[in-house]
């Protein structure tokens, strides 16, 4: 990514609030949607709208409480990013642990440590967010994994790869600063990449769900990731 | 190996087109949103940041959904013609079906909520896919998909309801899982880099010109 020394540009912090108070003054913002947590009602609301009625039943996995069930982290967006810290940390714990399982080598050793430095700078991004916007970065959790055969743990790759693009996508229409969401946005899309090449890795559809990707709540996300945290 | 440069060489040129009184307003909130982020993210991701933010129009969320429709028409006539024109078997010719339906499927969704705002879905323009053998075409494929990808992107914040932003990004991640995809089939990278770099409106529009009859 090209460097540059713009952001000695200019420290004024947060974003007027002009943009939020806009976006959510929007009457199209405010319809029944607006209750509801933004990405799964979001894709429901899509999928209803191009008439795909294979994929409906399962876009409501993200609940409407879809805000506060990041509150644990922190408040509003400082909340959301130390969520998404958290799962980065475990990803990047992840990987480091299969780069010293052994169980790889070559390209797909390769690829494994590429996954997990695109991860350990997700984490260093969040971690400066979360301090630019005043909060405390959450603590790296101990993690453990069980790392039996190169297909489990290829296997586990896919699914917390496949689990954190779904993450991401459940907090987009929370956030509220739009450098956050640019921010997370660019996360996200990788984290999709990452998925679909694990998927292909593992003879599984790049796009399991479909053409239109589902979110998951921070309460699904969660409860997944919940036997690998030791403390 | 950087998306952004091998798309755009030219992008350090690329105009900034003169916003009217309202969407200056909304310019400068997303600049200083930018250049807030490049606080925060340091030197390795202000520069994206900041010149996108720069170049971001404040078009309505119809407008937006109207540039993606764009780009999926292109990508959906993209990989019909490619289940015929491309010599390909196996993992590909799958591969090709499976993009082509799902990009068909962006483009209907993107059209119905075009229409259920009010709005009036744009016409589907007419392509020029210049590429003479698989090998063309799947290089092409990846400056597409990797081009998608930043237009999503780099339309997201610019987006103001929730519910399209949420559909968005639901579509941006198919967008990404197919440019890894063509990337492996490239023997490329699937995530050339930590942050998928972001493109304008304008930037993408520029880029896909050349393919629009």
């Amino acid at each position: 990514m090209p460097g540059s020394k713009e952001h000695e540009q200019s420290r004024e912090g947060k974003p007027a609030g002009n943009a939020i108070a806009r976006a959510v003054g929007d009457p199209v913002s405010r319809r029944k949607f607006m209750a509801l947590t933004g990405g799964s009602a979001a894709a429901a609301a899509f999928l209803a709208a191009c008439g795909d009625d294979s994929g409906t039943t399962t876009t409501t996995a993200a609940k409407p409480s879809g805000t506060s069930e990041t509150e644990q982290f922190g408040k509003g967006d400082i909340g959301i990013l130390n969520y998404a810290l958290t799962l980065e940390y475990l990803e990047t714990a992840f990987y480091a642990d299969v780069v010293k399982s052994g169980l790889f080598k070559g390209a797909d050793l390769e690829t494994i440590r590429k996954f997990g430095s695109e991860e350990a700078e997700h984490v260093a991004a969040l971690t400066a967010a979360v301090k630019q916007l005043g909060g405390k970065p959450a603590p790296q959790p101990k993690t453990e994994f069980p790392l039996k055969s190169a297909k489990s743990v290829l296997e586990l790759a896919g699914t917390v790869e496949n689990l954190g693009a779904a993450a991401y996508l459940g907090q987009a229409a929370n956030i509220e600063s739009p450098e956050v969401l640019a921010s997370a946005l660019a996360i996200h899309s990788v984290e999709g990449r990452h998925a679909a090449a694990l998927n292909t890795l593992l003879g599984k559809s790049i796009t399991p769900d479909g053409a239109f990707a589902k979110p998951a709540s921070a309460k699904t996300v969660l409860k997944s990731v919940e036997p690998f945290i030791v403390g | 190996m950087r998306n952004e440069e091998l798309i755009h060489p030219e992008l350090a040129g690329v105009h900034v087109a003169e916003a009217d009184s309202e969407d200056l307003t909304r310019s400068e909130v997303i600049l200083k949103g930018a250049l807030a982020a490049g606080a925060v993210y340091g030197a390795v991701m202000v520069g994206p940041f900041v010149r996108r933010a720069l170049a971001m129009s404040g078009g309505s969320d119809v407008d937006i959904l109207n540039f993606a429709l764009t780009l999926e028409y292109l990508e959906a006539s993209f990989y019909d013609e490619a289940k015929t024109r491309v010599k390909a078997s196996g993992e590909l010719k799958s591969l090709i079906a499976l993009l082509a339906d799902d990009e068909k499927q962006h483009v209907e969704a993107l059209t119905a909520t075009i229409e259920q705002l009010g709005g009036k879905p744009v016409a589907e323009p007419k392509f020029d896919f210049p590429y003479g053998d698989t090998a063309g075409f799947l290089k092409l494929a990846q400056t597409l998909e990797d081009t998608g990808v930043s237009a999503y992107n780099g339309a997201g914040p610019a987006i103001k309801s929730k519910e399209v932003l949420g559909a968005a990004g639901s579509i941006v991640q198919v967008e990404a899982r197919h440019a890894a995809a063509i990337r492996l089939q490239n023997g490329e990278e699937p995530s050339p880099e930590a942050f998928d770099p972001t493109l304008s409106e304008a930037q993408v529009l520029k880029a896909v010109k050349p393919l629009i009859a």
